[in-house]
């Protein structure tokens, strides 16, 4: 039989929780910097302390948990067969832990041979991964527009990656680069070429899923990561010398693509078939509110330019892109694939299926509410603090705090798997 | 029409008959939950008996794999029955929380076992079954609730 069609290869659920655990934590280091630096770090996106924040929450709390969701995510949703699953996953968490601290550090501080070592590092453990995901997404048997997204955000990662390697090098050691034109086409790829392609393809699953909505609509599937692509790519071609005055004509139909992303999702989530709120699509909605806020904002920046000449434009950029849009959307995701993994994961031991209990037994739905309300007061006091900086340590705290108590829900979530999957085994009713 | 049209259509039906027991029993409205609980039931049991009994045989006839993706799907048949149980269960006990925790264990299992059916398994009997008689046959199985769909 063909291998790729043993489509039951949910890897273990060590994979995507290994990654899942560590994300949080990264968003508290993230809140207590903030705390500890005050205002000077939101000066500009310049400065040592806005470059550390800006990889802690991208590396060490985004792309952690987009690692740990990818490789859950591609098995059931395309079949996609992830070789060795638990060895690849055990190799790139701690090489990416380790490469975000050194690189968090060396910006922080200044040194260029924390920046130089970092490269590595991030070479070995995004490249790896960056292979056998693409190898199982090319070999899959399954078809359609989610696996396109996921081929394309992938090619995305490592395009971001490399630049990223470009850039900490030319910062170490002095290269002769447009390190400001870099910067942009780095974050631009990351960012949309990478994250939001991620969360679009999953979107077209995991919407129409959770809530019961009506599916995207099919032309919209299909040329949304096309196009933005094509942009990204014309984008890109800022590296090289030329009129400037382009620039609006490619950034002005980019943000529309996104803002057509967030204002459907919005739309379906209003229309859905399921009445019953909770944790998850609140958070999608914060998410989709602040892309179309971030995409409304970055227009004005690019049509005025007195607004675009204060540096603390792109700082809110930031925080609505960063704190609102991802950090929102894939803490509402964990709340939901945590929960059913365990869930699925403990009936697997083989228990009479009455004794795993449900998911909304995993982590209560009052522990979900509560941080998330939590997240969205540290989410105004970081856009706040943004033009109040009198603000800025009360809205590190408040983050710092969000995201402990995510990570807290997480490890309780965890607790509660061991707990029960103990109890199975003592029952001795497990195959 | 595809061999396996008739089911995706039907997944879209068992999703609204879903929607309707859920919201009807978290909000304690049983005399609506009942009634509605139990054309989920009904027809979720008329799904898996036109895959099992239609579609999984004529796709194992016609590939020779009789240990692969219809396997899983039929174990998560049996997971999704067991759920069924269990909503069934909290519904006479009128009890709301256990209805609800059980209904969200079911509806992500489900959603993610029709990820599974429409993007690999489906378009892979699509193919293998292709001018046979099967779609005729599903069809059939699945008339009354795809016509009022």
């Amino acid at each position: 039989m063909d291998p790729s069609l043993s489509f039951d290869q949910a890897p273990p659920i060590s994979v995507p929780y290994r990654f899942f655990l560590a994300a949080p934590w990264f968003g508290v280091m993230a809140g207590l910097l903030l705390a500890w630096s005050g205002a000077d770090a939101l000066a500009s996106r310049w400065t040592p302390g806005a470059l550390a924040l800006t990889h802690l929450i991208a590396l060490g709390f985004m792309l952690q948990a987009m690692c740990g969701a990818l490789l859950q995510f591609i098995a059931v949703a395309v079949g996609a067969n992830v070789w060795r699953p638990r060895l690849v996953a055990s190799t790139v968490q701690p090489l990416l832990l380790l490469a975000t601290l050194l690189l968090v550090a060396g910006l922080l501080y200044g040194r260029p041979d924390w920046l130089s070592a970092a490269v590595p590092f991030f070479l070995l453990a995004i490249g790896g991964l960056v292979v056998v995901v693409a190898l199982a997404l090319w070999r899959t048997p399954a078809t359609g527009m989610t696996l396109w997204a996921m081929r394309m955000a992938i090619g995305g990662l490592a395009i971001t990656v490399l630049l990223g390697a470009l850039l900490a090098e030319a910062l170490a050691h002095g290269f002769a680069v447009p390190l400001v034109e870099l910067t942009d086409v780095h974050l631009a790829w990351g960012l949309g070429g990478w994250a939001l392609i991620l969360l679009a393809g999953v979107s077209y699953q995991v919407v129409p899923m959770f809530q019961l909505t009506r599916p995207y609509p099919p032309w919209f599937a299909r040329w949304f990561a096309p196009l933005l692509l094509f942009f990204l790519v014309a984008w890109s071609l800022q590296l090289f010398p030329g009129d400037a005055r382009w620039s609006p004509m490619i950034a002005l139909p980019l943000l529309l693509i996104l803002s057509a992303y967030a204002g459907i999702t919005l739309w379906l989530q209003h229309t859905r078939r399921r009445k019953i709120h909770d944790a998850t699509s609140l958070y999608f909605r914060v998410a989709m509110l602040s892309l179309l806020a971030f995409a409304v904002s970055a227009a004005a920046i690019f049509l005025l330019p007195e607004i675009a000449a204060d540096p603390r434009s792109a700082i809110w950029l930031g925080v609505l892109a960063l704190a609102g849009v991802f950090v929102s959307a894939i803490t509402g995701m964990m709340y939901k694939i945590v929960p059913f993994l365990n869930w699925l994961h403990l009936q697997r031991l083989g228990a009479p299926l009455s004794a795993v209990p449900n998911m909304k037994k995993m982590i209560t739905a009052e522990a979900m509410t509560g941080q998330l309300r939590l997240h969205v007061l540290a989410l105004l006091l970081l856009l706040a603090a943004v033009w109040l900086p009198g603000l800025s340590r009360l809205a590190g705290v408040a983050f710092a705090a969000s995201c402990a108590w995510l990570g807290w829900n997480l490890v309780a979530a965890v607790r509660r798997y061991l707990d029960f999957r103990d109890r199975i085994r003592a029952s001795g009713s497990h195959r | 029409m595809s061999t396996t049209a008739p089911l995706l259509i039907h997944h879209k039906h068992c999703d609204e008959l879903f929607a309707d027991a859920e919201e009807a029993c978290a909000n304690n409205d049983w005399a609506t939950g009942e009634p509605a609980f139990a054309r989920l039931n009904e027809q979720l049991e008329t799904h898996f008996a036109g895959e099992e009994e239609i579609l999984f045989p004529a796709f194992e006839a016609a590939t020779g794999m009789t240990s692969g993706p219809t396997e899983v799907m039929r174990a998560e048949h049996r997971q999704m029955r067991d759920l069924l149980g269990q909503m069934r269960g909290a519904l006479a006990a009128r009890d709301g929380d256990t209805f609800g925790g059980a209904a969200e264990t079911l509806l992500i299992l489900m959603q993610q076992h029709n990820m599974k059916e429409e993007n690999i398994l489906y378009p892979m009997c699509d193919n293998a079954l292709a001018s046979s008689a099967v779609a005729a046959a599903l069809a059939e199985c699945l008339k009354a609730p795809v016509s009022s769909a």
